[in-house]
């Protein structure tokens, strides 16, 4: 199991490597020059030479890729081409905006959600079942900018109960979280259904009503361990898309986290802003990916035997 | 009748479907005696495996109702029973081994906590006395204690079964079920995994229902045997009854259908045609499309019970005043 800790851990170096790789070729092909962007239109030619030298824009594509990436391997995400402070300083101060707000919205997901899919699993077709899948098809059609906007207008300019945006309390994170959260709810809530709808028809229930086990414990210990195995896949699908959703839903609240961080940079062509943010993205995408897979291993022993 | 374990009476059960009810168990009655084995043959679909779960009352409804009969378990009733006295009688009473090893077992949870849960439930034990007990019974079918701790995945089909059978048992029931236990089993196997049963079996004193489409089985393993057809009973009988004076056409199909060993060249011979839709049986007697000797009269007259001795019985025409229908039928020895 440690072997397999460590050898997903290591098999981030290349990933890292080719994202980096991706998103430099893509910069340096996107129009518009950086130089101009930072010294203004009036500079005087001897300036952006000099500023090219400096950042090494003069050097080709594959000298500057190497360099940075010698730069990363030490830990070195590079100065901001704007404001010249430290891509990592400025990625820390916004990172636990966007991870509290991706945690609180999966929270949500997970204490609604899965308590609906089993309930609507159990009564399956009845009223209960109808209307939570009725308004699930909902949630998870809703695009959630929309949803926040409408959020933001009852709650807190009509009700004047929320704040409508910035951070602080946890209050602020109520109307981001449940926009953030309601489409993934939804999509958790009809998976966690289909899937105890599954498992209660195996053949194992069965054996374990005949030995006499109660309901409740039928349903915690033996349906829905099983059951929770695809549920685990789309939760940890959703936490990457959560982290890129988290770009519109920062912006319509005003959250100064990753996402407005990053659309910021690649607006003002700041590449090592970019690069930076891009890199954190993968490596909490690939840490994510590491703990579901684990977390199957914990759920399933047939796939624990699998990982050596 | 204080010999009596279980019995069965007057049972009917239908399933929804979409093309409307269908009659799944018409009218069966059953009795298994204290310390015997009854076998329940038939072909696929006709209302084995639905019997055996009646008794359990373990029938998925949806889609499946018990329509009417009785099921007295040990000189009560269940069938007004709550969930929770059902849970009771459920793997202490009356316990259950399944046909197919590979899903009847749940693939998260351990083969020695699959056992001890039950063990828990109907023994009251603790956890640690219950694990204990567990790896007795995984040591009396044969596996080592030691494995307790192992997943289904880990065991051979018949070390499953194995298990299952572990599970049954683990409460010394007074009736176990059997459903087909050994047909999802390579046949090498199959003869070690029915040995372990019976043996077991004759050290308890357990009742058991045989449910088999294996004569061969039956021979080995049971003292009274009922032949289902059509979700009916058609022929019931001790073991010499239905093997040395078989008297239902079927019955005899049944017989004709075993390879003779003794000659390998012969030719099988099958009984003709399939097992009915149980959505659309046949009218009359069930059995008639496919009889050798069916008459006019089986079309549309339903056979009643024939009684040639206290404990043979039969359901055909040809048994009955005023019909004109020759069988074969007697004196089959397998």
């Amino acid at each position: 199991m440690a072997k397999y800790i460590i050898k997903r851990i290591l098999m981030l170096i290349p990933v890292i490597i080719g994202v980096a790789f991706l998103v430099f070729s893509i910069l340096s092909f996107t129009p518009g020059d950086p130089i101009r962007i930072i010294l203004g239109e009036e500079a005087t030619p001897e300036a952006i030479e000099q500023l090219t030298m400096e950042l090494g824009l003069d050097q080709p594509l594959v000298v500057q890729f190497f360099r940075y990436l010698v730069r990363l391997a030490q830990g070195d995400l590079g100065r901001s081409y704007i404001t010249n402070r430290p891509v990592f300083g400025e990625i820390m101060n916004a990172l636990p905006h966007t991870i509290e707000l991706t945690i609180w919205s999966v929270a949500i997901g997970l204490v609604i959600a899965i308590p609906v899919g089993v309930i609507s699993a159990l009564k399956q077709y009845s009223l209960l079942d109808n209307i939570s899948m009725v308004i699930t098809l909902i949630g998870a059609a809703i695009p959630n900018f929309w949803f926040g906007l409408l959020l933001m207008l009852l709650f807190s300019l009509t009700l004047g109960l929320l704040p409508s945006s910035g951070v602080g309390t946890p209050l602020h994170m109520i109307l981001p979280a449940l926009t953030l959260g309601t489409t993934n709810a939804a999509i958790i809530a009809r998976m966690t259904r289909s899937s105890m709808l599954e498992v209660i028809r195996q053949d194992y229930i069965r054996t374990a009503k005949s030995k006499g086990v109660g309901r409740g414990k039928i349903i915690r210990k033996h349906a829905f361990r099983n059951a929770s195995i695809p549920i685990v896949t789309v939760i940890g699908l959703q936490f990457g898309g959560l982290l890129g959703g988290a770009v519109l839903t920062e912006t319509v609240f005003s959250i100064p986290g990753l996402g407005i961080l990053m659309v910021n940079a690649i607006r003002q062509m700041d590449t090592p802003m970019v690069l930076g943010s891009i890199i954190v993205f993968t490596i909490l995408f690939c840490i994510i990916n590491l703990i579901v897979d684990l977390l199957y291993a914990f759920l399933d022993p047939r796939i624990k035997a699998a990982y050596k | 009748m204080d010999n009596i374990q279980v019995s069965v009476e007057n049972l009917v059960v239908e399933y929804k479907t979409e093309h409307g009810n269908v009659q799944a168990v018409n009218g069966v009655n059953i009795q298994v005696k204290k310390g015997k084995t009854l076998g329940i043959v038939g072909e696929t679909g006709a209302g084995k495996t639905t019997t055996a779960l009646a008794v359990l009352r373990l029938i998925p409804n949806p889609p499946g109702i018990v329509k009417s009969g009785k099921i007295i378990v040990d000189g009560e009733d269940i069938s007004g029973k709550s969930e929770f006295e059902m849970n009771k009688i459920r793997g202490g009473i009356v316990s259950m081994i399944f046909q197919d090893p590979m899903t009847s077992l749940n693939p998260v949870l351990t083969v020695g906590d699959q056992i001890a849960e039950s063990i828990g439930i109907h023994q009251g034990l603790s956890r640690k006395e219950a694990m204990k007990k567990a790896e007795e019974m995984l040591e009396m079918v044969g596996i080592p204690g030691y494995r307790s701790g192992e997943y289904p995945h880990q065991f051979s089909g018949g070390m499953k079964q194995r298990v299952g059978i572990a599970i049954a048992l683990s409460c010394n029931p007074q009736l176990l079920i059997a459903d087909e236990p050994t047909t999802a089993l390579d046949v090498t196997i199959q003869a070690q995994v029915l040995q372990l049963m019976k043996s077991l079996r004759d050290q308890y004193g357990t009742s058991m229902i045989m449910i088999t489409h294996d004569l061969g089985i039956v021979a080995e393993v049971c003292d009274d045997v009922a032949i289902m057809y059509g979700g009916r009973i058609i022929e019931q009988g001790t073991l010499e009854d239905i093997f040395k004076k078989t008297k239902h056409p079927y019955t005899e199909g049944l017989f004709n259908s075993l390879p003779n060993l003794a000659n390998r060249t012969e030719k099988l011979k099958p009984i003709r045609g399939l097992m009915p839709d149980p959505a659309r049986l046949p009218s009359g007697c069930v059995f008639h499309p496919r009889c050798l000797y069916a008459q006019e009269i089986c079309q549309s007259r339903v056979p009643q019970r024939t009684d040639f001795s206290d404990t043979h019985m039969v359901c055909c025409l040809a048994y009955e005043e005023g019909t004109n229908i020759e069988v074969k039928g007697g004196g089959r020895i397998v």
